[in-house]
């Protein structure tokens, strides 16, 4: 057994506390016969800090394209000669999306938006939406708008949002090559206003985006920092016409470590499945991904390409004998 | 992923990349097709609106209507 297992098995399985960014680091460089041992002592991390539910959300675009900032992964992005164009989505289709969230026994329903920070017509389609989700639909509902303004999160909290997602997406020293438009520092701020609002704070982000090893050790001390109440983990999925388009996709193994060393990082954090994985891990490594550290999945679509069927991840969850997160546990 | 149907044979342009099916290799867009909805009417070659939803898709073309799966 490398020393870090044996290492985090007292440190992180037995006390609850996680690796720090060497721990980590060690972690990623682990060679592939010792993977296994890394995946098995994650998942007894996650089972005894978070236990056997599996928390499972969907989400959706309430408006696509368009974005004025340059995330260099982003197909969104206006500054790219991305195929895809700006739409809005209707309150009614909105509510019809809850509603096929909902009826896959997801507890999360997340709207997002692809924005530098919502305006106030957004921030109008966003009220009502979330009144008519809360009218119809019996799901917990969360948002993804960009940067805030402390007005637009006191704004939130009273239309009822109760977790909002902002990711950071890769560590404080690669941020620079990744996003010119704004900087690591400005999305601290807007997740530092969520926390104080008591909002829960999900902020993850995308492994594969030209980072080193280290940089990715040093992305999951900086989220183990912060602290969120969830992490999505994505895997770069490269989109025709952005920067970042021709970049190979994550090794399947390469993954797997990551989600080890992030569940080992952060013992108590809802690590989430999100995008990517279909090409990164294939249905055995998203399998191996739940007996890793993971602990909460997005089903169905994402936001411009499209996911599993839910069945399936539903399936897979059962076949585990990993049960659901019911609503009753999120409230 | 959901069930989706390939760019017919007849259609002059590909729904994925928007170039001439009659011209190069499209078998990567086929695969590429499993995960992503299509972009581009296959009839005109416009750009497509599309709106992704949890358990679906719509795509519309300014000339040729909506499709959706």
């Amino acid at each position: 057994m490398p020393e870090i297992l044996d290492r985090a098995r007292t440190q992180v399985l037995e006390n609850g506390v996680g690796l720090d960014q060497a721990g980590v680091l060690a972690v990623l460089n682990l060679p592939d016969e010792d993977l296994p041992a890394a995946l098995q002592l994650a998942h007894e991390v996650r089972m005894r800090w978070c236990g056997p539910e599996v928390e499972v959300e969907g989400i959706v675009s309430l408006k696509t394209g368009g974005c004025p900032e340059d995330c260099h992964f982003c197909s969104q992005s206006g500054l790219f000669t991305s195929p895809v164009r700006s739409v809005w989505l209707d309150i009614p289709n909105l509510v019809a999306a809850a509603k096929q969230t909902a009826a896959t026994g997801a507890t999360e329903f997340c709207i997002v938006a692809a924005v530098r920070g919502p305006d106030a017509r957004l921030m109008k389609q966003l009220r009502e939406g979330v009144a008519a989700i809360q009218a119809e639909v019996d799901i917990q509902v969360a948002a993804s708008l960009g940067m805030l303004t402390q007005e637009q999160v006191d704004e939130l909290v009273e239309m009822g949002v109760h977790r909002y997602n902002h990711n950071l997406e890769t560590c404080r020293s690669y941020f620079p090559n990744v996003v010119t438009t704004h900087s690591w520092e400005e999305r601290w701020e807007t997740l530092r206003m969520v926390r104080e609002s008591g909002m829960e704070v999900c902020c993850g982000g995308i492994l594969g985006l030209g980072e080193t090893v280290e940089q990715r050790a040093e992305f999951a001390a900086q989220l183990a920092e912060l602290d969120p109440h969830e992490v999505p983990l994505n895997f770069l999925n490269p989109r025709p016409g952005t920067p970042l388009g021709d970049r190979p996709v994550v090794e399947g193994k390469d993954a797997l470590r990551a989600i080890a060393a992030f569940r080992l990082a952060m013992p108590r954090t809802i690590l989430r499945y999100a995008g990517g994985r279909e090409l990164t891990l294939g249905d055995l490594g998203t399998r191996d991904g739940l007996l890793g550290g993971i602990n909460a999945v997005i089903v169905g679509n994402y936001l411009t390409t499209l996911g599993r069927p839910a069945t399936d991840d539903l399936k897979l969850l059962d076949d585990l004998k990993m049960p659901v997160k019911a609503l009753s546990a999120t409230l | 992923m959901t069930e989706l149907s390939p760019t017919a044979p007849a259609a002059p342009w590909c729904d994925h990349c928007g170039t001439a099916t009659g011209a190069g290799d499209h078998a990567a867009c086929a695969a590429a097709r499993a995960l992503e909805p299509p972009r581009y009417c296959d009839r005109c070659r416009r750009r497509m609106k599309v709106q992704v939803l949890p358990a679906g898709w719509s795509a519309r073309c300014v000339e040729h209507g909506e499709i959706h799966a």
